[in-house]
């Protein structure tokens, strides 16, 4: 059951607009959105879908401010504030995304010789942790998805692909933020870890958080999904080279 | 002063040499404690934008303005030559690509680092050689080579002295200048590893002129892309490198080969 103070939209897109021009090809243009609204309250999950090329990453990249947008706006409650992320300073969006904002990607961009406890503790680091908590709740995190702990002091370059999302999923949920964005973070995972992340995503619906994922995987989508946002209805018309 | 001033404010900067434009009406804002990437190939002007935003180089016209510790604005071109030489040594700090051009290369690496702090007045020497102490440490530079000439350091050695001696005096705003330029890709990693955690550490402000976007994204905050001295596209870094609208932004964002 949702409390009445769950019911509070977290994010409120309106009016999106989005095109590519490839200047390096012709200057071609590529419609991807046209009018697009949507929103998701606190305690909600909101599934993309749609097949391959419907703009589920895209629409993901742009909630996270990683995309620009040609129209429309991209709030986000932000310490009690709606706050455009559209028409934000760059230090305004670092700053929703430090506090608010955490997006688990497929990949994991990996730095040279930083640790992945510094790694999955480095959201927490940003927010002003001390780094003993830090590495504690990182810990926590590494060990409930089953990342081996010989593996905590090591940079994860070289892990596998599992082993890679496990620790990008870690650093996605360890800081616990208002609003999570998950690109398929099931994507390359086993039953068991599958489970875990699954687990995941329901205590952050339990703590008010509002998430907005893409789950390929049936089950994970009908255990954790409240509402589907089917992408095939909004696909603007088909690109035309100009 | 709070988080809320402007630490530089940059306003229609330009400067020609000769026939050529390299910096053409460029105007941004600098924060306390932003990271600001200036990428574009070479001849776009970053680094005539870097001199004159550090009072290397008089611009022909436009404004720079810093705001000190003390929460006042002032144009860093209006001021005496003492009063910006004061700046350079305690709030400023400046990384060349090439060490050489940033060290004393006939004292001690020890007396590198403390020459910054003698210069805004420190005195004791035991003080002075315990913070050159600290700062071998923070570099990863060995305590036993403290009293070396830095010419017999590697490059990469004395470029992390070189960073040594321009944070130990606490400044507020770092210009680099491709830091990472003449490096191993090996030690390009430490150093930038290492850069990374000193900048968040030490919430300095950081203008940083690179060609390598790798070292752009890793670093900084934010953007802005320069050609023909012009500023084309400036913007959050990953929205700058991972969706750039201005046709020469596509350009070099797609001509960086996959390893």
């Amino acid at each position: 059951m949702v409390t009445k103070q769950n019911t509070q939209t977290m994010i409120d897109v309106s009016g999106l607009s989005k095109t590519f021009v490839l200047h390096t090809q012709g200057s071609a243009r590529i419609s991807v959105f046209e009018d697009l609204s949507l929103d998701v309250a606190a305690g909600e999950c909101m599934a993309l879908d749609g097949p391959s090329g419907a703009g589920k990453s895209t629409l993901m990249r742009i909630l996270y401010a990683n995309y620009r947008i040609d129209q429309g706006r991209i709030e986000v409650r932000h310490e009690g504030e709606m706050v455009d992320l559209a028409s934000s300073a760059p230090r305004t969006v670092l700053e929703v995304r430090r506090h608010t904002l955490g997006y688990v990607s497929q990949f994991l961009r990996v730095i040279p010789r930083v640790s992945t406890l510094d790694v999955v503790a480095e959201p927490l680091r940003a927010l002003g942790t001390d780094e003993a908590e830090a590495h504690d709740r990182a810990r926590t995190m590494l060990a409930r998805l089953n990342v081996p702990e010989r593996l905590w002091g090591l940079a994860p370059a070289t892990f596998s692909g599992g082993e890679q999302q496990r620790v990008n999923v870690a650093r996605g949920f360890v800081a616990e933020l208002p609003i999570l964005l998950l690109d398929e973070p099931t994507a390359s995972l086993d039953a068991i870890n599958r489970q875990c992340v699954m687990g995941l995503i329901d205590e952050a619906k339990t703590r008010g958080a509002a998430v907005v994922g893409i789950f390929h995987d049936r089950e994970v989508r009908d255990a954790v999904a409240d509402r589907v946002f089917d992408m095939r209805e909004t696909l603007a018309a088909s690109g035309e080279a100009a | 002063m709070s988080d809320d001033d402007v630490l530089l404010q940059v306003d229609g900067v330009c400067k020609n040499f000769g026939e050529i434009r390299a910096c053409d009406n460029v105007s941004f804002e600098l924060w306390p404690g932003e990271v600001l990437g200036i990428v574009g190939e070479s001849g776009s002007g970053k680094t005539t934008l870097l001199n004159c935003l550090a009072g290397r180089t008089e611009p022909d016209s436009g404004l720079i303005s810093y705001t000190n510790r003390r929460g006042e604005a002032s144009d860093i071109f209006a001021m005496f030559e003492p009063e910006r030489r004061m700046l350079a040594r305690t709030d400023w700090g400046f990384v060349h690509q090439n060490p050489r051009d940033g060290l004393r290369l006939d004292i001690t690496a020890g007396g590198n680092i403390g020459e910054r702090l003698m210069m805004v007045g420190a005195r004791h020497y035991g003080n002075i050689r315990g913070e050159a102490e600290t700062w071998m440490n923070r570099v990863e530079l060995e305590l036993g080579r403290i009293d070396s000439l830095p010419r017999t350091f590697s490059g990469g050695m004395q470029q992390r002295l070189q960073i040594a001696r321009n944070l130990v005096s606490g400044p507020r705003l770092i210009f680099m200048d491709e830091p990472t330029g003449g490096l191993d890709v090996s030690v390009q990693a430490r150093l930038l590893d290492l850069l990374r955690e000193l900048v968040r550490e030490l919430n300095v402000a950081v203008v940083i002129v690179t060609h390598d976007l790798a070292v752009a994204r890793l670093l900084s905050d934010r953007l802005m892309v320069m050609r023909h001295g012009a500023v084309v596209e400036s913007g959050l870094t990953d929205q700058v490198l991972d969706d750039p609208q201005h046709a020469y932004s596509q350009l070099l964002v797609s001509s960086i080969l996959q390893v």
